[in-house]
């Protein structure tokens, strides 16, 4: 009987939440805004090119650019380039990664290096990447090091400052609980600390990329290594050609790469939230 | 259950707090939260901690958990068995299933998997969720997740279970068939030879009268043990029974007049 009155009040207090919306119709609802936003822009952009206001070499209509869109995807040069940026973003954002997460650990656990460091992280962060690369170039010559160089030291302050925020907020009883429970020391962070901070962890990698990516970008611009032809140096030449449409075309390309890793992290982050039940469906 | 150890001056206690000090702040500024708390509490034994705001309450739970450390006196948990602690939330771990939560002190022994696995279905069961185990904390109602709280805490095999107002945050319904629940299954501990020390922090007077065997009243600021009684109403009982009507009664003559000493 008892038994009887517990599962009868749990059915009562869960029923609500039984609510699935189908998977096209979410979809479809994330998308139109952003298809009716890509439109208006797309027409926008027309309107200017109608009014005649800079001649066509420089700013080309958006079918002239398509065009040249195509050309360049097809041409290989788009893809040579791809794999030499990636590899650059990947190496790059991984050591500072690394680099990220130690470091924050470290000052979010030491108290001496948390007054030491603690808002030089923050004043590093306020640096522009770019205003680094003179000195990296002195450095390093015109090498990938002195790109990976600036990248690092543009990403990592982010991504400690994730690290630093995320154990910071640990829900204090959460700790008590999981030291009640048996935890301390590493398996503490093992059980406790670590996933709890994991959302701020997300956003710090996640605004850690972003910083990444700028500095990769302004790095293969200014640091032009010769034989290799990143997507940083084809905008370069494209430019030095005046080739318009490939200026642009390139920059699609630039725009269209950061936000693919940008919405793997805003995805690994909803995942995350909506694990925790942060997030309401539908 | 260890009987292994003795404690001085009392062999049979399950948790013996003998002359407990807990000062915080130093100097001027120091606030003593605990005066002198002597207890003895029998294995086996549900006693109530019963006390107005700012009477330590949770303090010397804290204390006995081993979560914090005395300013003075002798804190003894029989057989050095690490006591289990419950909170007023659930505190369960919100990337886990409640399954998984569960399993996080099993882990933490170092139990193999299979044992593990047994173990939380069991546990779950116990506490009427065995259905439950691969939902997420934030699925389920207050009263469930308060559960699956008991069933982590109690997958400690503790003898010694501290509850600090687990059941302050939920409604009355739910708050009665729990205190159903909780006597059910500590009188089972009991029975089956394997006795389950309570010690129940509450300020809900009734609640006291409901549950314990025994009921001591700390006074506020510092807390100090003024007042104990023992309950006498045969179990299983109702919290709406004329007798713990009676229990509660003369508790909260002493908690009130308690409580106006500090208004003058």
């Amino acid at each position: 009987m008892a038994t009887d009155t517990i599962s009868g009040l749990d059915a009562l207090e869960i029923a609500s939440q039984q609510k699935v919306p189908g998977r096209a119709a979410r979809l479809w609802a994330a998308t139109w805004p952003k298809l009716t936003a890509l439109a208006l822009a797309l027409a926008v952009w027309q309107v200017v090119v109608w009014s005649g206001w800079k001649p066509e070499y420089a700013l080309p209509a958006p079918e002239t650019v398509a065009r040249d869109l195509w050309d360049y995807a097809t041409s290989g040069a788009l893809w040579d380039g791809l794999l030499i940026t990636a590899e650059r973003a990947g190496i790059g954002f991984g050591a500072a990664v690394v680099v990220g997460l130690l470091l924050g650990l470290a000052v979010a656990r030491v108290k001496v290096l948390r007054a030491a460091l603690g808002s030089m992280i923050t004043a590093l962060q306020t640096m522009p990447s770019i205003a680094w690369f003179p000195l990296a170039i002195l450095l390093f010559q015109l090498s990938e090091q002195a790109i990976f160089f600036v990248v690092v030291l543009g990403a990592a302050p982010s991504i400690a400052n994730g690290v630093i925020h995320g154990v910071d907020y640990v829900p204090p009883l959460l700790v008590r609980a999981g030291r009640n429970l048996g935890a301390s020391g590493l398996s503490l962070y093992r059980y406790v600390i670590a996933p709890a901070a994991l959302p701020a962890i997300v956003a710090g990698l996640k605004q850690g990329w972003a910083f990444a990516w700028r500095s990769l970008m302004a790095g293969e611009l200014l640091v032009v290594i010769a034989k290799t032809t990143s997507i940083g140096v084809q905008l370069t030449y494209a430019r030095e050609l005046s080739d318009a449409p490939r200026v642009i075309s390139v920059m699609i390309v630039i725009l269209v790469l950061g936000l693919l890793v940008d919405l793997l992290f805003t995805k690994a982050d909803r995942a995350i939230r909506r694990r925790w039940g942060l997030l309401d469906r539908g | 259950m260890s009987t292994t150890t003795t404690i001085p001056g009392s062999a049979t206690a399950a948790v013996a707090l003998s002359g407990v000090t807990k000062v915080y702040g130093r100097g001027g500024d120091a606030v003593v939260a605990l005066d002198r708390v002597s207890l003895d509490v029998a294995p086996g034994e549900f006693v109530c901690l019963v006390g107005a705001s700012g009477c330590g309450k949770s303090t010397l739970l804290n204390l006995v958990a081993g979560l914090d450390t005395t300013s003075g006196g002798d804190i003894l948990v029989a057989g050095d068995a690490r006591p289990g602690l419950m909170f007023q939330e659930p505190a369960l771990f919100p990337w886990l299933t409640v399954g998984a939560n569960v399993e996080v002190p099993l882990k933490l022994r170092g139990l193999p998997s299979a044992t593990r696995k047994a173990r939380v279905a069991e546990l779950l069961d116990t506490v009427h969720l065995g259905d439950f185990a691969r939902r997420r904390p934030h699925e389920l109602s207050g009263g469930m997740r308060q559960r699956v709280a008991l069933a982590r805490t109690l997958a400690l095999d503790t003898p010694v279970l501290l509850m600090d107002e687990p059941f302050g945050a939920l409604d009355a319904m739910t708050r009665d068939i729990l205190h159903d629940e909780l006597e059910r299954l500590w009188r089972g501990r009991n029975a089956a030879g394997e006795p389950l020390t309570v010690v129940f922090v509450t300020h809900n007077v009734r609640e006291a009268a409901r549950l314990a065997d025994r009921i001591v009243l700390l006074s506020s600021r510092p807390g100090r043990v003024i007042y104990e009684t023992r309950v006498e109403v045969t179990r299983p009982r109702r919290i709406d029974s004329p007798e713990v009507a009676a229990v509660a009664a003369d508790v909260t003559d002493r908690l009130r007049a308690e409580v106006g000493r500090h208004g003058h």
